[in-house]
C-alpha cells in the first residue's frame, strides 16, 4: 500500500510522506459528496490506510506484523490470548507472581509495595532491553538474512515479542496491584 | 454541495460561523444587535422556548425553568450529574438512562435543550443568508466519549440541522490558527472552556492536522471558578450579615433566585478579576447589601486546585503523544476560562513557552468549525484534519474493559473486527455490551450500550459472526455484524445506555413542531416583559430601601411610573412596554445613585459613588 520494501527498516520520514499523501485520497472529508455506499467504501479505506500506519511507523508492531505475514496468520491488532511466560523468565517471575498473588487477596503494607514498585522498574527496564533488542539488532539481522536463514531469525524475533508481550502484562498487573495509572498498556509501544 | 455552517456548541455561550467565500476567511455571525455569542441558556416560558440573551437575563428571576450549562448533563445519567444537581436551580428527575430535567411544566432532555440554541443559530445564518441551511458542522470537546457526541448529533436533527461532522474543540481551534498563524511543528492546545476542559497534541506539517495525543476532563471549566467563588462569597455573608439572616429567617443557600443572583456576580467579578487587581462586590438582598472588596490573589487561592486538576491531563497527552514539554513548538490558549492569569501562568510554566492567544479564546473554536465546514463542502482541498477517538473502546468480560479492541489516541477513522459465537444450541441473539474508557481509570469506563445480534438458529458454536466496530470521522461508533457461514448480515438493535433510541429522537422532532419556539414577535414581546420583570423588581427594591432619601414628591413620581408599567406589561404592546420601562428607570435614576452613595460610604469614606465608579 506505501510502496516500501518488506523490510523491518523503514524511512521513517517517507512513511509519513506517503501516509499523508494516502490521507487525503481516502479520507471522508474529500468524498462528502460521494452517494452513502461510496462513502462507507471510503469510511472503511481509510481506517485500514490508519491502522496500516500505526503498524508500520512502530518498529515493535512492524515485527508483529511481519511475523503474522511470514506465518500466515490473520492479521488481527491487539493480542487477546494471555501472553505465556518464556522459559527461561518463569524462575525469576515466580516469586513476583507469588507477591502479586498475595497483594490481590490482602491489604499490601508499605515494605511489600516498596519491593513491588522496585521489582517493577526492574522489569520495566528488562522491557525497555528487549524492545530495543527487536527494534535494533534483531530487526537489522532480519533485513540482512539470506531467504534460508530466516526460519532461524523469525524464531528468535517471535520468543523476544513473547518475552516482551509477557512482561508488559506482568507490569500491567503490577500497576493494577499498586493501584497506579499504567501508561503502558495503551501507550505507543 | 449547499452550504454548511459551522457551529460552537458551548457550556456557556454558542456561536455560529462560516467562510467567506470571497476572503477565504472565517466570519462569526452575529445577532441582529451585532453580537456574536449567543448565551447558552433556555427559558421555558409560559408563552414558548426564549433562548439566549434574553433567557440569561431572566436566570435570576425564574430559575427553576431557565436552563444553563446544559452541555454538561448531554449523554449523562443520574448518578453522572448528581453533584451538579446539587447547585442546578432547575430540577433533574432520577431515573435509569439519560437524564431528564423538569422544567415548564414538562419534562425533556438535555439534547431537546441544546436543539433550542442550535435552532436560534440556524435562524440567525438563515437570516444572514437569506437562504434555508440544512447542514451544520457542530464542535464537542475532545474528551466527549460516544454518548455525548451522539447526544449532539441528536440535538442538531431534532433542531432540524444534519450534522455532517463532530469535530473536536481544540482540533478545531488549531485549524483557524492553522489557515495563517501556525508554522509546521508540534503544537499543543490548551482549551479551558465554561465547563470541560480539553488538551491536544497536534503535529501539522505539509496542511495535515494530525493529532497525536488528547486528554481531558469533561466535568471542568470556568463554571466550577465561579462555584467555588460563590460558595466563599456565601460563608461570607454568613459570616457578616447572620444577624440580618437570622432576623428575617433567610437562608440563602435554599433560595434558588438569591443563589442565582450569587453565581452571576461571582461570574462577573472573576471576569473583572483578569484584568483588575481587586473589584468591589455589591449584591443588594432583601432586608441589607452585601459588599466587599476581592483580590486577584484571593480568587488564585480558590481556583488553584482546579487550574492543577488540568495539569495532570496535560502530561499524560504529552506521554501518550510519546513526546516531553520541551519538544512542543507552540501552545494555543482555546475558551474563556484561559482570560484568567493564573492558568496562564500555570500553562506558561508546564510547557515553557509563552502561549499564543492572538485569536479570540471566546471565538476561535466556531470559526475553526466554519473552516472545517468549507472543507466538507469543497471549499478548501489543501488542508486535511486527522483526528484522534480520545477513549479506548472495548467489550465487557468479567465486569471491566476485558479486550482493548480499539485503543485511545488511535487515528479515526478506524476499525476493529472481533469473531463470535453461540454458547447454547439454537441461539438466535448474541448480546454484547460495549464500554468505553481506560481500564486504570475505572471513573472514567462507562456503558456505551448494548448490540444485539440475531442470528439463525444453529448448534451452539456453530456460527462464526465476525463484527465489525468502526469508529467514523465523527468519533461515533458504528457495528456491523455478518454470519459468515450464511454471508448473511446480523441485524443489530442498538440499546444506548445514555442516549435517545431512533423513536425518541422522531418524536421529539415531531414535538419541535408543536411546542414550536415562540416566533418573531411573540419572542420579542417576551423580552419586552422580561426586561420590564427585572427593573420592576429593581425598583420596588429601590423605594424600600431608600424611600427616606427621596422627598414625597420624588417617591410619588417612581410610584406613577412604576403603576403605568404594571400595566402596560399586562397588554400586548410592546412598544408602549419599552417606553414605561424607559420611564421607570428615567424615574429611579436618582434615588439609584443615592442608594450606590449611602451604600460605598461605609467602606471608601465620603467620595460620590460616582466618581469612584469613574476612576475604574
Amino acid at each position: 500500500m506505501f510502496g516500501l520494501p518488506r523490510a523491518l527498516a523503514v524511512d521513517a520520514a517517507e512513511l509519513q510522506r506517503k501516509f499523508y499523501v494516502l490521507a487525503r485520497e481516502h479520507h471522508p472529508d474529500f468524498h462528502q459528496a460521494a452517494p452513502p455506499d461510496e462513502r462507507a467504501r471510503v469510511e472503511a479505506t481509510s481506517a485500514i490506510v490508519n491502522a496500516a500506519y500505526r503498524t508500520l511507523r512502530d518498529p515493535i508492531a512492524r515485527v508483529d506484523y511481519l511475523v503474522r505475514l511470514e506465518e500466515g496468520r490473520e492479521t488481527k491488532e491487539g493480542a487477546t490470548d494471555r501472553p505465556k511466560g518464556p522459559p527461561a523468565l518463569l524462575q525469576e517471575m515466580f516469586e513476583i507472581q507469588e507477591a502479586l498473588a498475595e497483594a490481590k487477596t490482602g491489604a499490601l503494607d508499605d515494605a511489600a509495595r516498596a519491593t513491588l514498585v522496585e521489582q517493577r522498574e526492574g522489569l520495566r527496564a528488562r522491557m525497555a532491553e528487549e524492545e530495543a533488542r527487536l527494534a535494533g539488532p534483531l530487526s537489522a539481522r532480519w533485513d540482512a538474512a539470506a531467504p534460508a536463514e530466516r526460519p532461524a531469525v523469525l524464531a528468535v524475533l517471535k520468543e523476544a515479542l513473547a518475552t516482551r508481550a509477557y512482561l508488559r502484562t506482568v507490569i500491567g498487573d503490577l500497576n493494577e496491584v499498586l493501584g497506579e495509572e499504567t501508561s503502558v498498556a495503551h501507550h505507543r509501544h | 454541495m449547499s452550504r454548511i455552517i459551522g457551529i460552537d456548541l458551548g457550556t456557556t455561550n454558542s456561536l455560529v460561523a462560516y467562510v467567506d467565500e470571497a476572503t477565504g476567511l472565517p466570519r462569526v455571525i452575529p445577532d441582529a444587535e451585532g453580537r456574536p455569542l449567543l448565551p447558552s441558556v433556555v427559558a421555558f416560558t409560559p408563552d414558548g422556548i426564549v433562548v439566549g440573551e434574553a433567557a440569561r437575563r431572566q436566570l435570576a428571576r425564574r430559575p427553576a425553568d431557565t436552563v444553563y450549562s446544559v452541555k454538561r448533563l448531554m449523554g449523562r445519567g443520574f448518578d453522572d450529574v448528581k453533584d451538579d444537581a446539587r447547585y442546578l436551580p432547575f430540577r433533574i428527575l432520577p431515573g435509569e438512562g439519560l437524564v431528564k430535567l423538569a422544567v415548564g411544566g414538562r419534562e425533556v432532555t438535555p439534547p431537546e435543550v441544546s436543539a433550542a440554541v442550535l435552532k436560534a443559530l440556524k435562524e440567525r445564518a438563515e437570516r444572514h443568508f437569506g437562504e434555508a441551511i440544512e447542514k451544520a458542522v457542530v464542535t464537542v470537546p475532545a474528551y466527549f466519549n460516544d454518548a455525548q457526541r451522539q447526544a449532539t448529533k441528536d440535538a442538531g436533527r431534532i433542531a432540524g440541522l444534519d450534522v455532517v461532522r463532530i469535530v473536536n474543540e481544540p482540533t478545531a481551534a488549531s485549524l483557524a490558527y492553522g489557515l495563517h498563524r501556525l508554522s509546521a511543528g508540534v503544537i499543543a492546545v490548551y482549551d479551558l472552556g465554561g465547563g470541560t476542559f480539553d488538551v491536544s497534541i497536534l503535529r501539522v506539517k505539509d496542511g495535515v492536522f494530525e493529532v497525536l495525543a488528547t486528554n481531558g476532563d469533561t466535568h471542568l471549566g470556568g463554571d466550577d471558578f465561579d462555584r467555588v467563588l460563590a460558595l466563599w462569597l456565601l460563608e461570607d455573608i454568613a459570616a457578616r450579615h447572620h444577624a440580618e439572616l437570622d432576623r428575617d429567617c433567610v437562608d440563602l443557600a435554599r433560595d434558588p433566585e438569591a443563589m442565582q443572583e450569587l453565581r452571576l456576580a461571582a461570574e462577573a467579578a472573576k471576569i473583572r478579576l483578569s484584568s483588575e487587581e481587586r473589584t468591589t462586590l455589591t449584591l443588594p438582598f432583601a432586608g441589607f447589601t452585601y459588599r466587599r472588596e476581592i483580590t486577584r490573589a484571593e480568587l488564585e487561592r480558590l481556583v488553584e486546585p482546579l487550574v492543577a486538576r488540568t495539569l495532570g491531563p496535560c502530561r499524560r497527552a504529552l506521554a501518550d503523544a510519546g513526546l516531553t514539554a520541551a519538544d512542543i513548538d507552540e501552545v494555543v490558549l482555546v475558551g474563556g476560562s484561559t482570560r484568567v492569569p493564573l492558568v496562564r501562568r500555570r500553562v506558561q510554566a508546564l510547557f515553557g513557552k509563552p502561549p499564543h492567544s492572538q485569536l479570540n479564546p471566546d471565538e476561535v473554536v466556531a470559526l475553526g468549525a466554519a473552516v472545517q465546514a468549507y472543507i466538507l463542502a469543497g471549499g478548501i482541498t489543501n488542508m486535511l484534519l486527522l483526528d484522534v477517538t480520545p477513549l479506548s473502546l472495548g467489550i465487557e468480560s468479567l465486569g471491566g474493559i476485558g479486550n482493548v479492541l480499539i485503543a485511545r489516541n488511535t487515528t479515526i477513522p478506524t476499525s476493529a473486527r472481533e469473531m463470535f459465537t453461540t454458547s447454547v444450541d439454537g441461539q438466535t441473539l448474541v448480546d454484547l455490551h460495549v464500554l468505553q474508557g481506560e481500564r486504570e481509570l475505572a471513573k472514567d469506563c462507562r456503558s456505551l450500550g448494548r448490540f444485539e445480534l440475531r442470528i439463525d438458529p444453529m448448534p451452539a458454536g456453530m456460527p462464526k459472526i465476525e463484527v465489525t466496530f468502526l469508529i467514523d470521522a465523527n468519533g461515533i461508533l458504528q457495528v456491523q455484524a455478518k454470519e459468515q457461514r450464511s454471508g448473511k448480515a446480523a441485524s443489530i438493535e442498538v440499546k444506548p445506555t445514555y442516549g435517545l433510541s431512533e423513536a425518541e429522537v422522531e418524536r421529539m422532532i415531531e414535538d419541535s413542531f408543536t411546542y414550536a419556539e415562540a416566533d418573531v414577535e411573540t419572542r420579542m414581546l417576551i423580552e419586552a416583559r422580561n426586561e420590564a420583570d427585572t427593573v420592576l423588581v429593581h425598583a420596588e427594591r429601590a423605594l424600600k430601601q431608600g424611600a427616606q432619601l427621596v422627598d414625597a414628591d420624588e417617591r410619588a413620581a417612581i410610584e406613577a411610573a412604576v403603576a403605568a408599567l404594571r400595566a402596560a406589561r399586562a397588554g400586548d404592546d410592546r412598544d408602549r412596554i419599552r417606553e414605561a420601562t424607559t420611564a421607570v428607570n428615567r424615574a429611579t435614576e436618582h434615588l439609584a445613585e443615592l442608594l450606590m452613595d449611602a451604600a460605598l460610604k461605609g467602606a471608601l469614606g465620603s467620595r460620590r459613588a460616582t466618581e469612584i465608579l469613574g476612576e475604574r
